[in-house]
């Protein structure tokens, strides 16, 4: 009977079902089966059996209960309540379903698995056991899927265990039970992960996770298990209560959770994601200040080396500066020592008396409890970019698999439907705005639906084209102007230093204050520059929103080049190939002070910015100029800057270990200040803000030119640029890249077992050929994935392509089924007539 | 510490991370703001799983839903009664789901159960009609909310039924990056 056959095949079987034919078939079979039962019925037109099904169906639309399966609980009897009533209605509104469909027919539609995803309980737990066997089979890594005959695949015997559900009360019953069998089995984070993404109620969830636990303890304690897996278990409870209390600790960290949340109901995602960027970047700034603070500064700060007399006093501005006081603090390399540093040895002289620890200090020497300070120092700079590249790619790929999938989307109306509004946001004001700009925005939608694109003509597209080019003229141009005036600039003040530092007698704070200049005219052309940058692309007057950020972000983020290429070319060219011109004895620490006066220069900048640009000027177009709407906030621009200062504190990192602290503190401020900022003068934006999309394009950039670029100069400064001969950690080095190699030789002497070690060190870090290898092993890893997406591409098409049939496919068996349905209707009508007759 | 033994046994706490999103001090702050609700039916003590419901009214007025358009909807989508009544269990499940945590099939899911206002399990016309109007506090005319209902459907409906299918949702959801970090109420 049809009743008894039920589809209820859920979508991941219906995703297996599409991978090979075989199984394809095996839905096909069904329907066709079920149409042979019916058109069978019908043949043989059992008059009084079919007689009594049309009552029993009639009875059907009274008893609902009757409807769902008998399994199911009060919930189930209100959506089957629901679905007959929807698919009353359904005949007037449908189009496909125009004529009256027979209730056999709507049942078997009501009972389609598109119709019970993630509504009936059900189905939603066969799909979790599927998902929980498939994990198992993964996790216990045996033979592939492939390997497994046919019934035993989970397709397959996921669908006979559908087709069972009906006939039987208890299947949902022992359904549950081999779920609950599967998650026990699970490992404990698979098992919460599984838990968590099933859409249950709470309370099914955790009756399902009370009985997975007690079968597992059962098992543990009914079986006479062996001490070591006991053993296991506790270690298991222990490690996940941890574990627990870890994550309690590290949701209590989080930070700024409160002003985040303001921020978010007022402004909507795009500027929330500007602070969530900041607040990456502010964990990025504490790793490496953790990294460097606990091997470089630590050690170096409770074993201070002697230093030259005649220090500096304090006169307030080094706090610009960065020079004088700070100069010979562990601010700076220059501070840090060659020595080893012998820690136990000290701490036990502290202990003892002063004659003892002499002797004390021979002895650790030879137990090797020693802290070299430039090794140390050369492979915490080197540990840390490391990791800080590995955390920067990862988040870099998850977020562009998040952001930019496959294909290239075309529903743009349905999206705007349903995926515009953004749920954070529970401002009145900011509500009512987002109402309107989704209506605007529909509206256009609709506008470029109808008549698709307006033509333009030759004389418009070539006007177009030269004011784009001017505009790109204008912008490099000024670009340009900036880095070559930043070039003489600095040419000019290395001049004006060589000349002081020839001449005596000069005021020293005049010379400190003077070294601010520099600093001064680079954030001033950051500020002013973007500024011309918005009148050019005013004048251009782009159509798309993203083009319009997309030309901004390029031609800020050229300038940001162009002037830290100019800058890092002054110092590692001018200054550091020869610092004794300059009257300097340790040029790094004058690098890490110009840094430091740069990193500290923007950050004024951009609060003089944040006062003049945003503060004063909304207060004047709202007094004056008498505009009602407050200036919206210029989300890419704020990005780029912080890009920026994190490039400075990247670049800075090895000359001032202390520089992430800085920035840290910076970050800090710039927070709080934005913050009050953005809530006092700004409006929520009234353009669409592609969040992922442009979330994306920022971690990018912070990666590819940011991260990059200052690597590569540290790479530079480290194996071929020589270091200062009286101070830092390098002194008497070739180069910092030596520290390593003079290590590992010194162990070879040591102890000539080690020799592998040398050998693997020179081959590995010295040879062009390793370095070629691994580069060329890592562009075939990425023209691997590359094809992997170009299939998976083609496979997406064809899989559209399926489905499409699949639909047409499912409307000829429903009229198909209706036809046969009507057939066996007919002589039934025939028969009740004739007994009326009667 | 002792206060928080009151509330939710160390049992009970446990399976609601593994079960939930959040942490146990989140558990214990949505129990504060349920508890703010309705001071007076809702029990500090939760060790015995009292039976205690808040109809819908009381929910949506929490300063997270007020404003929002389909704050019925997703308190009805959520309680077990389909009337909007929410115990405390679904009351967690509803902020689960829309956590930041959450994956985008779980929230895909609701979302479709939020936006399908007849329960039918499709989103056809009539639901699209119903969600513009909500979204744009009904500034289209009824000819443009035909056309852009007619148009969304045309765009979106891969199987040529002419309603969304819960497939059709979804395919078009994985195509939405913005979707998981909209789709998302910050308690």
């Amino acid at each position: 009977m049809a009743r008894n056959v039920n589809f209820d095949l859920n979508y991941p079987l219906m995703e297996a079902g599409l991978e090979s034919p075989v199984d394809e078939e095996g839905v096909h079979d069904s329907f066709n089966q079920l149409i042979a039962e019916q058109s069978q019925n019908g043949g043989i037109s059992d008059a009084y059996e079919l007689q009594q099904l049309q009552r029993e169906l009639d009875e059907g639309r009274d008893d609902v209960a009757y409807l769902s399966s008998p399994g199911h609980e009060y919930r189930g009897r209100i959506k089957g309540r629901q679905d007959v009533e929807w698919d009353e209605d359904e005949r007037q509104t449908d189009p496909l379903i125009a004529e009256r469909w027979s209730s056999a027919t709507l049942r078997i539609l009501s009972s389609m698995p598109s119709r019970t995803i993630g509504r009936s309980r059900g189905a939603i737990i066969s799909q979790y056991y599927n998902r929980t066997m498939q994990l198992r089979r993964r996790r216990q890594s045996r033979p592939s899927i492939k390997d497994f005959s046919r019934s035993a695949r989970p397709s397959i015997r996921g669908y006979g265990i559908e087709a069972d559900e009906a006939d039987g009360e208890g299947t949902e019953v022992s359904k549950r039970e081999r779920l609950v069998n599967n998650l026990q089995n699970l490992s404990v984070t698979d098992r919460v992960r599984m838990l968590r993404a099933m859409p249950l109620s709470v309370a099914e969830k955790s009756e399902l996770r009370r009985l997975a636990l007690q079968k597992e303890k059962q098992t543990l304690s009914g079986s006479k298990l062996p001490c070591c897996s006991r053993l296991k278990y506790y270690i298991i409870i222990a490690v996940r209560q941890s574990w627990y209390s870890w994550l309690s600790f590290l949701s209590s960290l989080q930070l700024w959770q409160v002003p985040l949340k303001r921020v978010s109901g007022r402004f909507g995602t795009g500027v929330l994601s500007y602070f969530i960027f900041l607040k990456t970047l502010l964990y990025f700034n504490l790793f490496l200040f953790l990294v460097t603070g606990a091997f470089l500064v630590l050690p170096q700060a409770v074993h201070p080396p002697v230093l030259p007399a005649g220090r500096r006093p304090f006169s307030g501005l080094e706090l610009l500066t960065g020079a004088g006081y700070f100069s010979d603090t562990v601010m700076y390399y220059g501070y840090y020592s060659n020595d080893t540093l012998n820690k136990s040895c000290k701490d036990d002289g502290a202990v003892q008396n002063d004659p003892v620890s002499n002797s004390t200090g021979h002895d650790c020497v030879s137990k090797s409890l020693s802290y070299k300070m430039s090794l140390a120092y050369f492979f915490t700079i080197g540990m840390a970019f490391f990791f800080t590249c590995i955390i920067l790619v990862y988040s870099m790929s998850k977020s562009f698999g998040r952001s930019f999938r496959i294909d290239k989307s075309h529903s743009i109306l349905a999206m705007k439907a349903f995926c515009s509004w953004d749920f954070k946001v529970i401002k009145k004001t900011s509500v009512k705005l987002m109402s309107e700009n989704i209506c605007t925005q529909l509206k256009e939608l609709l506008a470029e639906v109808n008549h698709k694109r307006v033509k333009n003509t030759v004389g418009q597209k070539l006007w177009r084209l030269m004011v784009h080019g001017l505009a790109w003229a204008i912008c490099l141009a000024s670009t340009a102007a900036c880095a070559t005036g930043i070039y003489f600039f600095s040419d000019h003040m290395h001049q004006n230093l060589q000349q002081s530092s020839r001449s005596v007698n000069q005021n020293p704070l005049l010379n400190e204050a003077s070294l601010l200049a520099l600093p001064v005219l680079v954030s001033l052309i950051n500020l002013l520059l973007p500024g011309l940058f918005n009148l050019a692309a005013w004048m251009e007057d782009y159509e798309s929103p993203s083009v319009r950020t997309y030309v901004a972000i390029s031609r800020n983020l050229l300038l940001k080049v162009s002037v830290l290429g100019v800058l890092c070319y002054h110092w590692l060219g001018r200054v550091a190939s020869d610092p004794s011109s300059i009257g300097l004895t340790c040029w790094e620490s004058f690098v890490g002070q110009e840094l430091y006066r740069f990193l500290l220069m923007d950050f004024i900048f951009t609060l003089l910015d944040t006062l003049f640009g945003e503060f004063l000027w909304g207060l004047f177009s709202e007094k004056v100029l008498r505009r009602r709407r407050k200036p919206a906030f210029d989300i890419a621009r704020n990005v780029l800057e912080l890009i920026y200062g994190q490039t400075l504190a990247w670049l800075g990192v090895l000359f001032t270990p202390l520089l992430p602290a800085v920035q840290i503190l910076k970050l800090l401020l710039l927070f709080y200040i934005k913050m009050s900022s953005v809530m006092m003068n700004c409006q929520a934006p009234r353009k669409p803000y592609r969040v992922s999309q442009m979330t994306t394009v920022f971690i990018t950039l912070l990666c590819f030119p940011s991260f990059l670029g200052a690597s590569v100069c540290v790479t530079y400064t480290m194996w071929s640029i020589k270091p200062s001969a009286s101070c830092g950690p390098f002194r008497g080095l070739k180069t910092m890249f030596e520290a390593g190699k003079q290590w590992v030789q010194e162990m070879e002497k040591h102890d000539p077992k080690l020799s592998v070690v040398a050998r693997a060190h020179s081959y590995l870090v010295e040879h062009p050929l390793f370095l070629f290898v691994g580069a060329g092993i890592f562009l075939l890893v990425i023209y691997f994935h590359s094809q992997v997406v170009d299939g998976q591409r083609k496979i997406i098409s064809l899989l559209q392509e399926q489905i499409e049939n699949e639909g047409e496919d499912k409307k000829f068996l429903i009229t198909k089924l209706q036809s046969i349905h009507e057939q066996k209707r007919t002589p039934a009508r025939r028969l009740t007539s004739q007994d009326s007759a009667c | 510490m002792g206060n928080k033994q009151t509330i939710f046994t160390d049992e009970q706490l446990d399976a609601y991370q593994d079960c939930t999103f959040f942490t146990r001090k989140e558990i214990l702050r949505l129990h504060g703001r349920y508890h703010e609700l309705a001071p007076h039916l809702v029990p500090m003590d939760y060790t015995n799983e009292p039976d205690c419901k808040l109809p819908l009214a009381l929910i949506v007025n929490m300063p997270e839903l007020k404003e929002n358009p389909f704050r019925n909807r997703i308190v009805e989508s959520f309680s077990e009664d389909g009337m909007g009544n929410l115990s405390f269990n679904e009351f967690v499940d509803m902020f689960s789901v829309l956590s930041e945590m959450a994956p985008r099939e779980l929230k895909a899911i609701y979302a479709f159960k939020i936006y399908d206002f007849n329960v039918d399990n499709y989103l056809c016309k009539e639901d699209l009609e119903k969600t513009l109007n909500k979204l744009t506090k009904e500034e289209l005319t009824p000819e443009e909310v035909q056309l852009v209902c007619e148009k969304a459907i045309e765009e979106a409906d891969l199987d040529g039924d002419n309603k969304l299918s819960f497939a059709d949702f979804e395919n078009m959801i994985t195509r939405a990056p913005d979707f998981l970090s909209t789709f998302h109420i910050r308690i």
